[in-house]
This record gives C-alpha cells, structure tokens and sequence, in this order.
C-alpha cells in the first residue's frame, strides 16, 4: 500500500517548523514517530498534502525533572521511557504505560508527543497523561502556552492545538509523598489496541486516598477521566465495598463500541475489573513508597 | 508532489537515490538497491518481517518514509555476515532450526541483534519480549527463542575471548 503523493520538509529548527505550519495551516501534518500517522496515510485515511518531519529537530528529545515536574521532549521516543531511571523508579504508572505500547519496533521510533497528539482514544498516553494531571506545552509563532491535558482531547482525532502549533513538552507534576500509580491494559495480542486499559494515580494519607484520578482507554470516542469512579474513591479508605463502587461506576460511564474486540458489556464489564486491579495496585505501590 | 536526493550508508556502502518523498524505506531498499532480503509481510506495521536496523535501532522499513533515511545508517540482512562466515545469530538460527519458511527471519535476525545490543544477557522472557514486535507463522517462536540463545551465549564467549588476549597481550 503506498501514501498519497505529498510535499515534504524537513526543518531544522522550531521557528522553522511553526512557520510551515502557519504557512500550510490544515493541508500540513507534523511527522514524528510516524507509527500512527503513515500506517494512516498508507490505507489512505489520511492523505495530508505537506508533511512536516520535525525529526531533525534539535533538542525536543529529554526526560527530566525540573521546577517541580517532570519534562519529557515531545519528540521523545516511547523506548527512552522504557530505559530512563527517572521513570522506572519515580513514576511507575509511566513506566507501566510505556512497556504495553504497541510492540519494542514501534516503540523505537514512536513518541511521548505523538502518541498525545494524535488524540486517539485507543493510544495509551492519553489516558496517563490524564491520571497524572499533566500539561503540555504548544509552540507557536507567536511563542508558546500551556495547555492541561484535561483540556486538550476535543474529539475524535481532535485537540486542542491550533493549527499553527508544535506540541513541545509533556509535564507531569513531580509525585508527592504518599503517591502510587497503576496502568493495566488488557491487549489482544502484542502490538494490538487494548480491548480497555485504566490508569490510576492517587495519594495515601495514612489510609485514605486523595488527589484521585483515572484515565481510560479506547472505551470512548474522546479520551476521557472516570470521574465518578474517582469520586467513589477520594477521601475514602480502601474497602471492597468502596472498590466495588468504584468499579461499577468506570464501567458505567464508559461508552466502549462493539467491534472484533468484544462487544459493549465486555468492554464495561473488563473496565470494572481494570480499575479495581489497578486501583489496588495504585494504593500497594503508595504504600509501598514507590511513588 | 516533491522528490528529494537521499544518501545514506547501507551495510556499510554509500547508497545514492532520488526518491518521491512518499517512498517508504522498504521499497527503497527492495527495489531501488535490490536488497530483497527485507521482506514485506503485512503493510500494516504489524508483522516486523521488514524489520532493519536505522541508525542502531531496530525499526519497521515499511513505516519510514525513505526521505527520512537521508543521512542515516542502515543495517539489513545482507550486511549482517561478516567475511569470516555467518554472524552468530544465523548460526543460530541454523542450528536451532530457527526457521521454517523463514518469511520472518531477516527481520527476527535484526530484532534479536538490537536487543543483544543492549542486553547481552537477556532472559529467556527478555528475549520474548525483545521479539514481540516480529511475528512468526511456522515456529511457535520457541526454537528462535533457542537460537537466540545460542547466539548470545557465542558472542558473550567471543568477547570473554577477545578481553582475554588483551590483557595478555
């Protein structure tokens, strides 16, 4: 299968990047991994006229910590996560998330950035970023701004940058005493979409959970927060009936389709499961002081 | 739509090409140098038999425009026999009968070969999941997993070896 014929640019600076963007406006994509965007372009579901490889961009690649959170370059490879110290000890829910997506060979070129702004429901960072509370930073020509993540999936395939605007850096807030995290994905195979994957971040204060959130995966068109799971959580302790409630109330406000997956009760039913692993798994860890 | 001058090395060999930007690296390497040990399985960034390694990773060439490669170093099959005989790895898998119909093998072979690169001492899971990104029909993966074994357990001694007779030299 070949892509639609399109012009190319290769910009060796930011300045450079903003600009074809604000130039070529809706007709230009931006070329990072490429894992999501040219499988896309070979079935012919996107056949933008300009690509914008952004890949000899200096200095978008990086993973540390700095004024309270954590920075990852949105040109960041998924297989840098896999082998940073910082994520593998500090931010377990992170590191949890970067072993399960797609497969070692995609993960060698896909991005951190990427995998964000594609905005799809079925991508496993949206639903971290999401638990995490990060924000991203957006390039444009008039300088750049940051955007919360719980603002930036607008729809299907959707965000929030403008069209003129280079997504640049991921902050994820640096863990705080107590904290514990958990993604669990449930895949068909390796390298497959998950079927449903949850991701919990939260606090312990002795017993009880604060700073609750939870992140899914591909159980909806937009990438979205099971707010009323969290609800069932914060300011609780951990007791079956508590986790039983908040299982039941991920599944229901979930809006998975039916597809060669599984059907729709399913997909709720394997999300009730997932949050409550994940949520244990979350409160051990917090527990356990790995974050 | 634009067409662009590449070079880039290719098993070592300066590789010259004027490419429409659409050409994905898999093609580029088949059809413009001939170096059909690069298989096409699935198009759809699934199956890993394309699988080569792009500047000391090891990617899919079917999910790379070949525009992209300008500049870079790329490793295939064909170049990863030395002229002293077969690189461990393809002893390996002889040995082991790594291979059935051996569609997958070129790109099995680059996998495992990045992955000793970083791990030269990878568990039998390790390997498992090194590889999780090639698919194979025929095998089950298990003797591949054997081969791989093999070849890691070889070049570990060659390099036991090669220590040795620096520190007596």
């Amino acid at each position: 299968m070949i892509p639609g014929a399109f012009d190319y640019h290769s910009p060796s600076t930011l300045e450079e990047a903003v600009a074809l963007l604000a130039r070529h406006g809706d007709e230009a994509k931006i070329l990072a991994g490429g894992q999501s965007l040219i499988p896309a372009m070979r079935f012919r579901l996107a056949a933008p006229e300009v690509l914008i490889d952004i890949n000899r961009l200096e200095g978008l690649q990086y993973i540390r910590e700095e004024n309270g959170y954590l920075a990852i370059g949105g040109l960041t490879r998924e297989s840098a996560l896999e082998e940073s110290p910082v994520v593998q000890q500090r931010y377990p829910l992170l590191a949890d998330t970067a072993r399960v997506i797609a497969d070692p060979l995609v993960r060698n070129l896909a991005t951190v950035g990427g995998n964000l702004a594609h905005a799809d429901p079925a991508n496993d960072h949206p639903a971290t970023m999401l638990a995490y509370g990060a924000s991203v930073v957006a390039q444009g020509p008039g300088g750049s701004r940051v955007l919360s993540i719980d603002d930036f999936f607008t729809d299907l395939f959707e965000n929030a940058l403008a069209s003129d605007e280079l997504l640049t850096e991921v902050r994820i807030p640096e863990p705080q005493p107590g904290s514990g995290g958990a993604y669990i994905k449930v895949e068909r195979k390796v390298g497959d979409y998950a079927i449903s994957a949850v991701a919990v971040q939260l606090r312990l204060h002795g017993e009880i959970c604060s700073d609750v959130r939870i992140g899914l995966t591909n159980v909806s068109a937009v990438p979205f927060r099971a707010t009323e799971a969290e609800s069932c959580l914060e300011g609780k302790a951990l007791s079956e009936e508590v986790l039983e409630a908040v299982g039941q109330a991920a599944a229901g406000q979930c809006d998975p389709s039916a597809d060669l997956r599984g059907s729709v009760e399913y997909k709720r039913d394997l999300t009730r499961v997932l949050t409550q692993r994940a949520v244990t798994q979350a409160i051990a860890r917090a527990k356990g002081g790995s974050q | 739509m634009s067409r662009h001058e590449i070079s880039l090395t290719v098993n070592g060999a300066e590789a010259k090409g004027e490419v429409e930007a659409r050409l994905l690296l898999v093609h580029f390497l088949r059809e413009d140098l001939d170096l059909t040990g690069t298989h096409i399985g699935c198009d759809t960034t699934s199956c890993g038999a394309c699988t080569v390694i792009l500047n000391g990773k090891a990617v899919k060439s079917c999910t790379v425009f070949a525009v992209q490669a300008d500049g870079a170093e790329v490793e295939t099959i064909e170049g990863v026999a030395t002229e002293e005989g077969l690189h461990p790895l393809q002893e390996g898998f002889w040995e082991k009968h790594g291979l059935q119909c051996g569609y997958c093998t070129p790109g099995m072979i680059l996998s495992a070969k990045h992955l000793l690169a970083k791990n030269p001492n990878p568990t039998e899971e390790e390997i498992r999941w090194g590889i999780s990104g090639n698919l194979c029909r025929c095998t089950g993966y298990n003797k591949i997993v054997e081969a791989i074994q093999y070849a890691a357990e070889k070049l570990r001694n060659a390099e036991t070896e090669e220590a040795r007779q620096e520190v007596s030299a």
